[in-house]
């Protein structure tokens, strides 16, 4: 659909092992600007692990992944790849957000500062015009009258949209969902979901990793199927989801089409 | 099944009134009575011993109480504590994080610190130091095997004070390394990756995000710790130093009258300790923030609502 632009994410042979365990087994993936790109496939199939590669939360074994032509951890200097600094590498963190599964707010923060520490503390951003933002995000997520509420005191889904928020506020160019709705109660998924798709129309480039396939065919431009640290197919949600060609995809819709 | 209709229907027909519990009487507690009579008696009888036995002679601990040398004695007790706890507590940050360093020389380096304050008594530490000049006789500053800038003479540099902050103080930061690495492995790494996922570099998350979340569990063992620092100090009346064991040592040397002037000891040391137990307490609410569902309050808050009665809940909103 975007062929004429550059990828603002790009993977090549992507290799990462834990011990014995071979969990991508060379990734290739390109993700274009206000892309919404959804992760599918069974648990252990290397879907999240790709997804902490992306921010280099994991270090790659091999391969390399490129965030707007910028290598992500290494530098190419002298005809060599180098490793970057730790300092560096937290720089290039700064235009990629992530949302985790346990939300994983500060509970020694409240809301607003929970929202206002990076932009302030990282980015160097007037503590003035941080919290003006970050009241303009929880308005955005529906918590406005939450700033200063303390993590423990919400809702599961509440935390997850102000982890949201949280990651928003550094105004990233990428925004990473590792399972968002996995620990929440079925009953607060929908409003996490209502978030996400909001962003989407709005032309974030996000890409998620869930187990909503309803998600994936209302919002998803495009649906990757992983299996054993490959991509064994991807396509857009109708293609992938209505048609699968590859077996294993189909075996693996055919469970959540039984409920 | 049955025999829940049974009972359901049986208390239906008999047509009491519905159970509330709000006007239960109270579950009694006789043994609680006989334990408080028992503990009573022997509390009369300790009172008794303390009054009638001349050989405490309270008129020499209410004389020596707070005589100018045993008042400066507690005065360079506490000093000492002051700063060997800073000292152990700075050193025990930087070997906490030393130990929990990617950097394998850090690392090793700082578990073998921990390794050997440890395992040596404070005693023995403190004596050596010392006793310094027995085994290196000047101290200098300079280019290692090449000229030096300043140098001095052991035994002067060496002061009992300084042989006492560094004694107390190198064998406190062991310990308190062990108890801050705790503090830090208690926190989640989903709270570092976050911290990290969000750009900060590893110095700011561990001061923005782990550390103030460690305190939790750092400060009541730090609180022992300081507790522990007060009466430890009593430590360095083996080198001479004016503290206060050492002080009314000299006096009940020259008086004889040892019981009593132990208990002026003992009694400023409680009092001492008594007011670091109070002041931990405060210390310990201040790093519950957030902690639990509770919205957190500061004393102020928790005097204010002290005095305005709770609010009543609206239950009119829910039926309408």
């Amino acid at each position: 659909m975007t062929e004429q632009k550059q990828p603002l994410l790009r993977a090549r042979g992507v290799r990462k092992h834990f011990g014995n365990l071979q969990v991508l087994n060379g990734i290739d993936l390109d993700v274009y600007p206000s892309e919404v790109v959804v992760l599918l496939g069974p648990s252990g199939s290397g879907k999240s692990t790709f997804l902490r590669c992306v921010n280099h939360l994991e270090e790659l074994d091999g391969g390399s992944i490129t965030v707007d032509g910028e290598l992500v951890g290494y530098t190419r200097r002298g005809g060599r790849v180098h490793e970057l600094s730790d300092r560096a590498i937290a720089v290039q963190r700064r235009s990629i957000g992530m949302v985790f599964q346990q939300f994983n707010l500060f509970p020694h923060l409240t809301v607003l500062r929970n929202i206002t520490e990076s932009p302030i503390g990282v980015l160097g951003e007037p503590r003035a015009r941080a919290v003006e933002h970050a009241r303009e995000l929880l308005a955005r997520v529906g918590l406005a009258d939450k700033a200063d509420a303390y993590p423990r005191q919400l809702s599961g889904g509440q935390q997850q949209r102000v982890a949201i928020a949280r990651a928003l506020a550094m105004r990233p160019k990428l925004m990473l969902f590792d399972e968002p709705t996995s620990a929440l109660d079925p009953e607060l998924v929908g409003e996490v979901l209502a978030t996400m798709r909001g962003l989407a129309a709005d032309g974030l480039t996000m890409i998620v990793v869930t187990h909503e396939i309803g998600f994936a065919r209302e919002a998803a431009d495009r649906v990757v199927f992983m299996e054993g640290g490959v991509i064994v197919e991807q396509g857009t949600a109708r293609e992938v989801l209505e048609t699968p060609r590859n077996p294993r995809t189909r075996a693996f819709l055919s469970r959540f089409l039984d409920d | 099944m049955s025999t829940m209709t049974a009972l359901t229907d049986r208390t239906a027909t008999a047509g009491e009134p519905p159970v509330d519990v709000a006007d239960a009487v109270p579950r009694r507690h006789p043994w609680r009575w006989v334990s408080a009579a028992v503990v009573l008696v022997l509390a009369a009888q300790l009172a008794h011993l303390l009054v009638t036995n001349p050989r405490f002679q309270w008129r020499v601990v209410l004389r020596y109480f707070n005589a100018e040398s045993v008042v400066r004695g507690m005065g360079t007790t506490l000093l000492l504590t002051v700063i060997a706890m800073a000292v152990g507590i700075v050193l025990g940050v930087l070997l906490a994080v030393g130990r929990l360093s990617r950097n394998p020389l850090i690392r090793s380096l700082s578990g073998l610190y921990v390794w050997f304050f440890r395992g040596t008594p404070a005693l023995v530490q403190l004596i050596f130091w010392y006793n310094l000049s027995q085994l290196v006789t000047r101290l200098s500053l300079g280019i290692p095997f090449g000229p030096s800038f300043i140098s001095a003479d052991t035994n002067t540099l060496i002061t009992p004070m300084l042989a006492a902050i560094l004694g107390l103080g190198l064998n406190e930061a062991a310990y308190m390394a062990e108890i801050i690495r705790g503090g830090l492995l208690s926190v989640e790494q989903g709270q570092v990756e976050a911290a990290q996922a969000l750009g900060m570099t590893r110095l700011r998350t561990l001061r923005r995000i782990v550390l103030p979340q460690a305190m939790r569990f750092i400060v009541p063992p730090t609180g022992s710790q300081v507790i522990n620092m007060v009466k430890a100090t009593s430590l360095v009346s083996v080198i001479a130093m004016a503290d206060m064991l050492y002080t009314v040592q000299a006096i009940y040397n020259r008086t004889f009258q040892t019981i009593p002037l132990l208990i002026v000891a003992c009694i400023w040391y409680l009092i001492i300790t008594s007011i670091l137990y109070v002041g931990q307490s405060f210390i310990e609410r201040r790093y519950s923030r957030g902690a639990t569902r509770q919205a957190p309050r500061s004393f102020l808050d928790f005097l204010k609502i002290r005095r305005t009665p709770p609010p009543v809940v609206d239950r009119t909103e829910h039926t309408a």
